[in-house]
Order: structure tokens, then sequence, then C-alpha cells
């Protein structure tokens, strides 16, 4: 459950206010609107990662507001994915059980489930350099979804792949959604992807949810 | 397609202008670069046709010179190891965050890098020296911590290190301004604290670029010489680099030593560049 009350977020010269929506556990909502217009924004404040102003944000119904990024059990899909150029793909799915010191067995278990779901299992020892955009969109995934959060944002996370790729993505997205029941937070400004993935669909207009 | 009769006004089987062919612009660009790059080839090669093999081998074997040669290393080498473990962490600061103060530390950074060498060494000096209620900080240093700085091997360290590391610093932060700062914030809402993040996300990162500060502190602490000489002073078997050994020979007038002992030093610059370059691109493979 992803829940928003009148939430105000700045940064610089650009505002948000009064931003209230709840998803229910389990749902896919798609966050819609104009480039530039804050979603992004709201993303990052669910996460943690840009100050609330005011407001509160709830997280399973827990008040989540002042907590750190990482006590929040959110998977993050950022628009640049943002995969980390050092690490093999194995270490992507591993990167966030290792910060909370899973046992090894349990580490390679899980990695093995990933790539499994992703279809990724050959690209395990790989680093990312040279990876397409699909797989790498799939690494993304699975190194947000490796410690079995509640919730999974995406920014945007089909827009630079092609049509063929996308169509993969949309089977893989909603499998993800059966296999894990994950309240998912997809931002876009598709049509197709909101009627697609969507159960419902959220419109950002005039700094307002409607 | 608005005016389906009209002919376009330019057709494209028609160039624009005559097209001069590319081997000039080449040319020109290679002109220019190269007068550069042959000035300090003719400069090395005047120094090489001035001095003869022997020189160069009496020079390296005197004991005060082989000394030098040590020490020069020595101090290089924890000037930038010093300059690195400074530069890491504020080139970090500077790069990822906005704090009070912080176009004023922006600033204070170039002040060892603009200001005149014997200004600094003049600077380290009165710092040590100062009386402040009758405490005096190279006092202290010598007869409580029991490690005398002033015209000793700390001092050399100590004026080559105060400028190596401002480049160290501008390296670093630049090397952080070029990684993307969302990886680390990823690494956050996967459970990474700020320490946590740097250390496993942005750290192995800047691999590259902690080679290069380390590289360019090693070479600005190699050609250091002003504040050398006011703080540390120039005494043989002491305190003397090769930098200052060049100004030693030359003001006795050993014009063939001076050249033998920059080329010792073109050498050895030459030789620490080239091994770390090879252990950067090992690094990347």
């Amino acid at each position: 459950m992803i829940e928003l009350q009148n939430v105000g977020i700045s940064m610089g010269d650009f505002s948000l206010s009064g931003i209230s929506f709840r998803i229910e556990a389990g749902q896919y909502a798609v966050l819609m609107g104009r480039t530039g217009r804050g979603k992004t924004t709201i993303l990052e404040a669910v996460c943690g990662l840009r100050h609330v102003r005011s407001g509160r944000i709830l997280l399973s119904d827990y008040d989540v507001t002042d907590l750190p990024p990482g006590e929040r059990g959110i998977g993050y899909v950022p628009q640049d994915l943002a995969l980390f150029p050092t690490l093999t793909v194995a270490e992507h799915l591993a990167f966030a059980l290792r910060i909370r010191k899973y046992p090894q067995k349990l580490v390679d278990e899980r990695v093995g489930e990933m790539a499994e779901l992703l279809s990724i299992t050959a690209l395990l020892q790989r680093r990312i350099l040279g990876l397409s955009g699909g797989e790498s969109q799939r690494v993304a995934l699975g190194r947000a979804l490796s410690f079995h959060p509640p919730v999974l944002l995406l920014d945007e996370p089909l827009s630079a792949l092609d049509e063929t790729t996308r169509g993969e993505m949309y089977d893989l997205l909603r499998r993800i959604r059966e296999r894990t029941g994950v309240t998912t937070l997809h931002v876009t400004h598709s049509n197709e992807e909101a009627k697609a993935l969507g159960d419902r669909v959220l419109r950002l207009e005039d700094g307002k949810i409607l | 397609m608005n005016e389906p009769s009209t002919q376009p006004a330019v057709t494209s089987s028609r160039p624009v202008r005559k097209r001069y062919p590319d081997w000039g612009f080449f040319l020109l660009l290679g002109l220019i670069g190269g007068s550069y790059v042959l000035l300090v080839v003719v400069m090395l090669a005047a120094d090489l046709f001035y001095t003869e093999p022997s020189y160069f081998f009496e020079s390296l074997s005197r004991p005060e010179i082989k000394y030098a040669v040590k020490l020069t290393l020595v101090s290089c080498t924890i000037a930038a190891i010093l300059s690195l473990w400074v530069a890491t962490p504020l080139g970090y600061l500077l790069s990822r965050f906005r704090f009070p103060g912080r176009w004023l530390v922006d600033t204070l950074i170039d002040i060892p890098v603009v200001l005149p060498p014997l200004v600094l060494g003049l600077s380290l000096l009165i710092l040590f020296h100062i009386e402040i209620g009758g405490w005096q900080l190279e006092r202290w240093l010598r007869d409580d911590v029991g490690i005398p700085v002033t015209y000793r091997i700390p001092a050399v360290i100590l004026a080559q290190f105060s400028v190596a590391a401002a480049f160290a610093i501008r390296t670093m932060r630049v090397t952080f301004d070029q990684i993307n700062p969302r990886a680390e914030d990823v690494a956050r809402t996967l459970g990474c604290s700020r320490s946590q993040a740097f250390l496993q996300i942005a750290l192995p990162q800047s691999s590259r670029g902690m080679m290069a500060a380390f590289t360019i502190a090693w070479a600005r602490s190699l050609g250091e010489f002003g504040p050398i000489l006011v703080f540390a002073g120039a005494t043989r078997m002491r305190t003397e680099v090769l930098s200052t050994t060049v100004f030693l020979e030359l003001s006795i007038g050993n014009l063939e030593a001076s050249v033998a002992i920059s080329l010792v030093m073109v050498a050895m610059a030459m030789l620490v560049l080239i091994v770390l370059r090879m252990l950067g691109t090992e690094m990347r493979s």
C-alpha cells in the first residue's frame, strides 16, 4: 500500500503541494502527466531521496515520511536505470541482500531465482557495459526486486525500448506482479503502457492528482 | 509539402560552396599543436646534447645525489598518498553536497595553486614558529611529540603536500562530478547508508580518477622547490631533494651536473607516469 497525504515538495523554483492518493496493496497504478510536471519528483519523495516539505507518506500503513531511503523497503528503478558500472549482473542482484548480510547460500539461491524470472541467467557473470537496453532494464528490475520489497517504483521504464522489447517487458512486468504481488507505481506518459499494465491511472495535471 | 508545384530553392545535387579538403584542417591542427610538442622535445634534446653520459653517471654516483634521489622518491610518494587521502573525501563533499560556506572552501583550496611558492613556504615557516600565548607549534611538535619539522624531512613532505593536495582535490572533484549520483541514490534505496553508498558504489568508480590525482600530486611534489627551500632548507644529506640539487649545483656554477640531475628528474617523472598509466590500464581491464 502506498499513500500520500497532502504532500508538498519544493525544489528550487519548482514546487508541488497538496498531493494525495492511495494505492492499495497489490495494485498496479500508473502515474501519467506531461514531461516536467513533477512525476519523478513524487517518486523520489516516496523513495526518501527528496525532502518532503509537508504532509505524510505511508507505506503498508506505516508512516515513513522521516525514514531514510534504505529503511522504506522500496524497489526503485530510475529512468536512467543507474546500474553500477563496477559490478557484474549477479552482483547487482545480490547487492541489497549483501547489505542486509544474508548468508551466502540464500544470496546464491535468490540470485538464481531472480535471474530465472527475468531470463538473464546467461548474463550473470557479465558486467553491465555492453548490455542491451532490454537486458539493462531486466537487471535494474532484478536489483530492485531482489530483497522482496512490498513496493516497486518504476520511472518511465519502457520509454527507451524498441517495440518488440517493450512487448516482452509488458509480459515480464505482468509475470512479476503475478509472482510477487508487489504494489507498483509506474510513471509514464504513454497511454499504451497505462492501458497494457495499469489497474488504475493517476493523472498529474496542474500540480494536482486527478 | 504545402506548395508541391514550386521547385525547392536548394537541390541536393548542388554543393553550397566549394569544398576544401580535410587534410588542410588536420595540417593546421597539427602545426599549431605540434609547435608545443616540438618545444618540449627540443628542450630535452638540448639538455641531452649539453651533458655527457660521464657527467650523468658521475653525478649519480655521488652519495649526496643518491640521498637526494632516495628522499625525492620517498617524500613525493608520501606527499601524493597524503594528498589523495585528503582529496577523496573533500572532492566528494564538494561534488555532491551544497553546504554553508561551500564557495569559501572552494576558493580556499585554490589559494596554494595561485600563491607564489616562496610565499607558501614563508607562510608554513611562520605558522610553525608563531608564538601563541607562549605556545609554539614547532616547539610542541619537537619537544612533546618528538617530531621536529622545520628544516627536516617532515618539512619537505609538508611543503610538497600543501601544493600537491590542491591539484589532487581538483582532480577528485571532477572525477566525482562525472560519476552519476543516481547510482548512489539507488544504492541507498537498496539499504545502503550514505557511507556504504560512497564506499561500495562511488569509490570503486573513481579508481581512474584516484590514479590521476595520485599521479598529478606526485608530479607536482617532484617539481616543488620554492616552499621546500624556505621551509625545509637545502641541507645536503638532510633535506636535499632533486629540485634543490639542481639549484645547489647551479649556485656553485656546476651547470653540467645540474643539467644531468634535471635529466634524472625527467627520467624519473616519465617512469612514474608510465608505470601509473600501465597500472590504470590494468585496473580498467
